[in-house]
């Protein structure tokens, strides 16, 4: 007997791809807008002591990460476009950068979070619970879960461009098919956008 | 009717794939076999949660220490309803009928993203291990209720960190299963079906998936916080860190009220192509129905504050939730309306799912109309957390969902399975599993406006003849479900063989035969400028 193979599974519909991103999208905006209304919440009731331990922040650290992720999404933008035009090698490298400028960001990240941890700054860390208002504890607290959630989702955007690359080069990602590229494309947007605002909300606002 | 097509030489449950045996039903990406995954390992969640609430009722059989003690009672009643919530009603019809006949509703070989579709039982199969995995492992069953209202559950010792994952689990198996209808419905329509000729099911799947999509990352990333307050003391939930415990609770209405009409619009959804089928006659008011579906879709979001009525907001704001969920009551009024309408002048065809459906109309009016009761400001502070509330409640979700769930099972079985289940059995089913309902649950409003609260497992012996009356309902609402399952299982391995369209349908399902073939259609079927999905 022939092997019948189950057609409905090659099936390609670039729209329905970005279709599926854009409402996965939405849901990742209401995960952080959740977040963004409890921080406004609390800013409202703890004004002062907001500015107080915003002042506590690295800004320098930020506006550079704040920089370079604006260059990453340029540079995964420009990929899709060499996609485009069939020039795989700057599709490659130009993903590329945009993997390492992610890997960048992270370790900055790192670094950002150590110095706080050896001020003894972490939830349930003594020296908040002790030392600081229940205001400054709200905006640690804050501050961890969304720069952290955030850091998790560049973590999930590097291991989607990995894959996306492995792709392009195997030839499976090609100009004919390339919603995957688009919507890691997305989704880095996406990350990006929400750095946007987080950076302003608990950098700059001090 | 003999298939030209090679897949299509076999049925979808007679089909070898790449695996054989249950290989080839666990890693099928076919809609429909997932439809069935999801109906056997809801059908074994239910049968627990079932037990559970035997078990509950048995303990409220007599005031005083019954079967169990005060911590066992708290830890049956958390995970009677997170089974019951998360791993069965919530998922319910969308994730069963929706994997089932979506896709041939629309004239379709497939999902949209079929990998992503079995993705999501997987999904939804680590949640239900993980919450199981609290029960069985660790410091103790989850005693804090399936709300896991802060400030307990980030403090009692009991082992809530599975259970708050696993709920967050299935929660993103539900976003998936929404994602996938979304992108279906919009761009897997076969040829001619315009959206104004999509079935009601179909609208029903469509508003639902909004919700599911819009509402789940609500409640996903409130647990990750109360996950969080327990594991590190982030103090967002916590008054003695400077959080709010009430905060939590309108995060978590704000997922979970909208999530009652997840649960109830696919149930609606399915009585919609129910009454017209048996009453052989055209939908009265198509367009009302789907106006009214998406507009409880909407206004489904703005009314959470009413589980808040005692729990601490301004005067505005509660003047402002009672009055939007007042409105809410409408569009349901109006289809209740719709499907009385229908049957006028139809020529009704007495069959076991217009039993159910008729039967859900009649709970699901009861339990909408009690609804009003607690909408109510000053009768809400009344009955608030009485056992009214739990009767309402069940009103709704087992009286609504449950029985459109029953009379779905009992309409497209035939379909499903290609054979006829034992009608006189299926009737006995029906109204033994009815009369234990209302008796399970009437004595209950009767409870609360007596002014028994719920969660205790002990009473004032005054509510004791009430309670003699609920659980003896239980046992004859067990005898029939039992009737009911034991009826089903048997017809579908034994059952008569089923026609293609024994009950004269008239919607895209019933055009193909039964049980369907792999790829459901040998030819994508085109509507034409006339036809319909009620034209009788």
């Amino acid at each position: 007997m022939e092997k019948v193979t189950h057609a409905p599974h090659d099936h390609y519909d670039a729209e329905a791809s970005k279709i599926g991103m854009w409402l996965f999208i939405f849901t990742e905006l209401l995960l952080f807008g959740i977040l963004f209304v409890i921080y406004s919440v609390y800013r409202y009731l703890n004004h002062d002591a907001f500015h107080l331990a915003a002042a506590e922040l690295d800004t320098f650290t930020g506006a550079v990460n704040t920089l370079i992720l604006l260059v990453s999404s340029m540079t995964i933008a420009m990929s899709v476009t060499a996609l485009q035009k069939k020039n795989k090698p700057l599709t490659l490298l130009l993903n590329g950068i945009t993997f390492v400028i992610g890997v960048v960001f992270l370790v900055n990240k790192y670094f950002e979070w150590g110095a706080k941890f050896d001020h003894g700054i972490f939830p349930g860390s003594a020296t908040l619970t002790e030392t600081l208002s229940q205001g400054e504890i709200l905006f640690f607290g804050l501050y961890f879960i969304m720069t952290g959630l955030h850091a998790l989702h560049i973590i999930i955007g590097l291991v989607f461009i990995a894959v996306v690359m492995w792709k392009v080069a195997k030839g499976k990602v090609h100009a004919e098919r390339s919603a995957l590229l688009e919507n890691s494309g997305l989704y880095w947007h996406l990350v990006d956008i929400i750095w946007i605002f987080l950076f302003p909300l608990f950098y700059l606002i001090v | 009717m003999q298939s030209t097509n090679a897949v299509n030489q076999a049925n979808y449950l007679e089909y070898r794939g790449r695996f054989k045996g249950l290989f080839g039903w666990i890693f099928s990406t076919d809609h429909k076999r997932i439809g069935l995954l999801y109906l056997y390992s809801m059908a074994v969640m239910f049968s627990v949660g079932v037990l559970l609430g035997l078990a509950m009722k048995l303990e409220l059989l007599a005031p005083g220490k019954t079967i169990m003690d005060a911590q066992d009672y708290n830890a049956t009643f958390t995970v009677h309803g997170v089974i019951m919530i998360f791993m069965v009603v919530v998922p319910g019809l969308p994730a069963v009928f929706g994997n089932f006949l979506l896709p041939i509703m629309i004239g379709a070989k497939d999902v949209a993203f079929p990998k992503l579709n079995l993705l999501s039982w997987w999904f939804y199969v680590a949640g239900v291990f993980l919450v199981l995995a609290a029960l069985l492992f660790g410091p103790g069953t989850p005693d804090t209720g399936w709300t896991f209202y802060a400030p307990y559950s980030f403090k009692t010792g009991t082992n809530m960190l599975p259970a708050i994952f696993g709920a967050f689990i299935l929660g993103f198996s539900s976003i998936l299963t929404g994602l996938n209808f979304l992108v279906t419905i919009h761009r897997m329509r076969c040829p001619g079906l315009k959206w104004s000729k999509l079935s009601l099911f179909v609208w029903t799947l469509y508003g639902t998936a909004w919700i599911q999509l819009l509402a789940t990352p609500v409640v996903g990333i409130t647990l990750v916080l109360v996950a969080l307050e327990r594991l590190f003391g982030v103090g967002i939930f916590d008054p003695a860190l400077g959080g709010d415990p009430i905060l939590y609770q309108h995060l978590f209405w704000i997922y979970s009220h909208p999530a009652v009409y997840i649960m109830i619009l696919p149930a609606m959804g399915a009585i919609s192509e129910i009454i017209p089928t048996f009453s052989q006659k055209h939908i009265f008011g198509y367009k009302a129905i789907i106006v009214s579906t998406m507009a409880i879709a909407f206004v489904g979001y703005l009314v959470w504050g009413h589980h808040m009525f005692t729990a601490g907001m301004s005067g505005t704001a509660q003047y402002y939730f009672s009055l939007l969920t007042f409105l809410v009551a409408i569009p349901s009024a109006i289809k209740v309306f719709n499907w009385i309408s229908t049957m006028y002048k139809g020529s009704i065809n007495v069959q076991t799912p217009f039993y159910w459906a008729v039967s859900f109309i009649f709970v699901f009016m009861i339990g909408g109309l009690s609804g009003l009761v607690l909408g109510a400001l000053a009768a809400n502070i009344y009955v608030h957390d009485t056992a009214f509330v739990v009767a309402h409640f069940h009103y709704i979700v087992f009286g609504g969902t449950g029985f459109a769930f029953f009379a779905a099972i009992h309409y497209w079985f035939p379909k499903i399975f290609g054979r006829m289940y034992d009608k006189a059995w299926a009737n006995i089913g029906w109204i033994v599993f009815t009369i234990g309902f209302l008796t399970l649950y009437s004595p209950m409003f009767y409870l609360g406006m007596m002014g028994m609260p719920r969660r205790y497992y002990d009473y004032l012996e005054e509510f004791h003849g009430g309670n003699i009356l609920s659980t003896f309902g239980s046992w004859i609402l067990a005898t029939g479900f039992i009737i009911i399952i034991v009826n089903l299982v048997r017809s579908a391995r034994r059952g008569e063989k089923a026609e293609m369209n024994p009950w004269k349908g008239k919607t895209l399902e019933w055009t193909v035969p039964s049980p369907p073939p792999v790829e459901n259609f040998d030819k994508i079927p085109e509507i034409a400028e006339n036809d319909g999905p009620y034209n009788y």
